[in-house]
């Protein structure tokens, strides 16, 4: 009996903390039939088996912060039909974009003893800054049931069905109670959605790590923040973390004073 | 004439984050193993300056997506030590409970899904599976119910939301924890199943003389809390770290090595708990570590899987008692009230002990940050072991010394992207 080929699937980790490709790990009960329905041809966290491309679909973890980095994405995209990035380190440079808004050098001298032997970029860069990306999904981590949705629907040549309203949808389908309204400062007004509207659910404001929604309205939450008693730096800081440079939240943190991170209150930071 | 052959692993696989290992051998002696990392440095010290306490946790949660409490609970504890917080009673023990999750999730995945195959001769888990279908299904059980503990307790798996200084946002009723019971009981059973069927793996003849370093609490098998103690000796507050340990930025390489000041390389991590808290664990898991050939110290870094076992149902068996006695908290967290000062945390990471020192400024604005994640101070451990590994089977072909090299570097279960200190390396031949 002749078999259909199955689709050949790589994973590819840049720089990262590697929970967005755990979460296919983490896909517990269905892990198996997973595997079953495509050949896992490059996944050097999960095996030893790795076979050489080209690539049916290639999921893509971590931001460019080498200039090896950057060459190598460039081979994976040449090797791959489809290249996904997943979660907001590939998506929006993650929170290791934090360096774009000091200065590297900086960094460095404050962690190694020997600067010389350091090798990196003064910037962490998404993955579409560098090549052409067929899907991004979001999240800090992703979400595994939509990383699953994404990899079925590549396969099957559709598009998929990520929905890219806010974390406020979320809320209200769940019968969580507005925070903002209980006075905690939330970003899941102008956050994509995906994760379920989890911090509210325990008494928290979202802090943004799905990243900007389509055409979010940072401006007006900005001012809600500081009616709500928040400064222009807990404001900036909101903004610059996971997603620091996603436009919308670079836009919105940049607009809160030329604050240098890495910095206390201004001051170069101590070092170790 | 000297014959002389370099023998190299380019990417390593079952590895979370990027490594390389170098062997240099030289008329039949190894004279040199180093173990590369590839990953990009991402500067977690360098950015933390100027942040406040309030996101630490959440932050340093992304240094590794496979081990975030350690990092969620060495800030924290650090950030309470700081502004004289203590943290007791129930809201302590769902610490314990949310860290017996990560304890169970990662050892899990590493046991069954990433070390396992090595011993039986697989490239990796999935196709294990084909013959060896229940025990993968079942080790995808127990890693589901470690999950199942972050989820309920954290709100998700990887990078949990709940965890505050002072405590959790948020904290569960007794009916949001009472599934977990269930699933606890069988993954404790499959747990013990772990350990004997580890224990009948093919081993190689291996033991090191190690000095090992974990934390020892006076009642307890240790997460968040004890003194720093060694098998030589070692017994200091964790405060005094710095004092006796230190990372060298080595020569020729770009990796960071932690080392004791006096001594030099030493091991962190499950065997190292194992050797300075066995007379913590209760006698039904004594006896099945006897039952399973395992001393009360364990210097085969190879067995390490089983003592790993052991740990899973350790875990599984205080989790089931942390639920069973919890009674819910009036409210999620204590108070906390940021002033000057420094505060250090030091928590034992599923791979070993994880050490935090923070500076504050007196608005909890943080003005310096000092992070040693477990795997780089297994490292000198790691390629120690390594040149003895590859000593045993030197004149075997150079595929079999890479397969037993890249298992003896699985052993730590090295989570390369706690990338604080990770670098790229270049090699500088003569």
């Amino acid at each position: 009996m002749s078999e259909r080929r199955r689709p050949r699937l790589a994973v590819w980790k840049f720089a990262s903390c590697d929970g967005c490709q755990l979460s296919l790990l983490d896909c517990e009960d269905e892990l198996l039939d997973f595997v079953g329905a495509v050949e896992i041809a490059n996944f050097p966290e999960a095996s030893s088996a790795i076979s050489e491309g080209p690539y049916d679909l290639s999921l893509v973890e971590g931001s460019i912060t080498t200039a090896h980095d950057a060459e190598r994405i460039r081979m994976v995209r040449a090797q791959s039909k489809f290249l996904v990035t997943i979660g907001a380190c590939a998506t929006a440079g993650g929170v290791q974009a934090l360096r774009n808004f000091g200065d590297v050098k900086d960094f460095i001298a404050t962690v190694y003893a020997s600067p010389e032997y350091i090798n990196t970029l003064a910037t962490s860069t998404p993955i579409a800054a560098h090549v052409k990306v067929d899907f991004e999904l979001r999240g800090c981590p992703i979400n595994k049931l939509q990383l699953i949705e994404v990899v079925s629907a590549h396969l099957a040549g559709r598009v998929p069905q990520v929905a890219n309203h806010s974390v406020c949808i979320e809320c209200k389908r769940r019968g969580t109670v507005c925070v903002m309204m209980q006075g905690i400062p939330c970003l899941g007004p102008v956050t994509h959605a995906g994760c379920g509207a989890l911090c509210p659910s325990y008494r928290r404001g979202c802090y943004g790590c799905y990243g900007p929604m389509e055409t979010p309205n940072t401006a007006a939450l900005a001012r809600e923040w500081k009616a709500l008693g928040a400064a222009p730096r807990d404001v900036q800081r909101a903004f610059r973390s996971f997603n620091a440079v996603a436009e919308a939240f670079q836009k919105e943190g940049d607009a809160q004073g030329p604050f240098r991170e890495g910095t206390v209150h201004g001051r170069a930071a101590d070092g170790n | 004439m000297a014959t002389r052959k370099t023998i190299r692993v380019d990417y390593l696989a079952r590895v979370e984050g990027e490594g390389a290992l170098d062997l240099h051998i030289a008329d039949g002696k190894v004279t040199e193993a180093r173990l590369n990392i590839f990953e990009p440095p991402r500067f977690f010290e360098g950015f933390l300056p100027g942040r406040s306490y309030t996101e630490l946790p959440d932050i340093v949660a992304r240094i590794c997506g496979i081990c975030p409490i350690a990092y969620q609970m060495g800030a924290v504890h650090a950030v309470e030590n700081a502004f004289g917080v203590t943290v007791g009673g129930q809201l302590r023990a769902l610490r314990r409970l949310i860290y017996c999750g990560e304890w169970i999730e990662s050892h899990a995945l590493h046991v069954v899904m990433l070390h396992a195959p090595d011993f039986l001769g697989y490239p990796d888990a999935i196709r294990m599976a084909a013959e060896h279908g229940e025990v993968v299904k079942n080790g995808l059980f127990l890693k589901k119910t470690g999950n199942e503990i972050l989820r309920i307790l954290g709100g998700r798996e990887i990078h949990p939301v709940n965890v505050r200084a002072g405590g959790f946002y948020h904290a569960p009723t007794r009916a949001d924890l009472a599934p977990l019971a269930e699933m606890l009981k069988r993954s404790r059973d499959i747990a013990v199943d772990v350990v004997r069927w580890t224990a009948g793996f093919p081993f190689p003849d291996f033991t090191q003389d190690y000095e090992f370093v974990a934390l020892r609490h006076p009642d307890e098998y240790p997460f968040n809390e004890g003194r720093l103690v060694s098998s030589r000796g070692l017994d200091i507050d964790i405060a005094e770290y710095e004092n006796e340990f230190e990372e060298r930025h080595v020569a020729h390489s770009t990796a960071l090595h932690s080392v004791l000041k006096k001594r030099g390389a030493y091991l962190v991590g499950p065997l190292a708990r194992y050797a300075l808290n066995f007379d913590r664990l209760p006698a039904s898991i004594q006896a099945l570590a006897r039952e399973a050939g395992l001393g009360p110290v364990c210097a085969d870094p190879f067995r390490s899987i089983t003592v790993r076992g052991i740990e899973l149902v350790y875990a599984c068996e205080e989790a089931l008692r942390i639920i069973a006695d919890y009674d819910p908290p009036s409210g999620g967290s204590v108070a906390v009230e940021p002033r000057a000062g420094t505060g250090y945390g030091c928590t034992e990471a599923p791979r070993g002990i994880c050490w935090h020192r923070y500076d504050f400024e007196a608005d909890g604005v943080i003005r310096a940050a000092r992070i040693v994640p477990p795997t780089s101070q297994n490292q000198p451990s790691i390629e120690a072991d390594l040149k003895g590994v590859a000593q045993a089977l030197v004149d075997a072909p150079d595929d079999v010394i890479r397969g037993r090299c890249e298992q003896a570097i699985r052993n730590y279960d090295p989570c390369i992207s706690c990338s604080t200190h990770f670098l790229k390396l270049r090699v500088h031949r003569a």
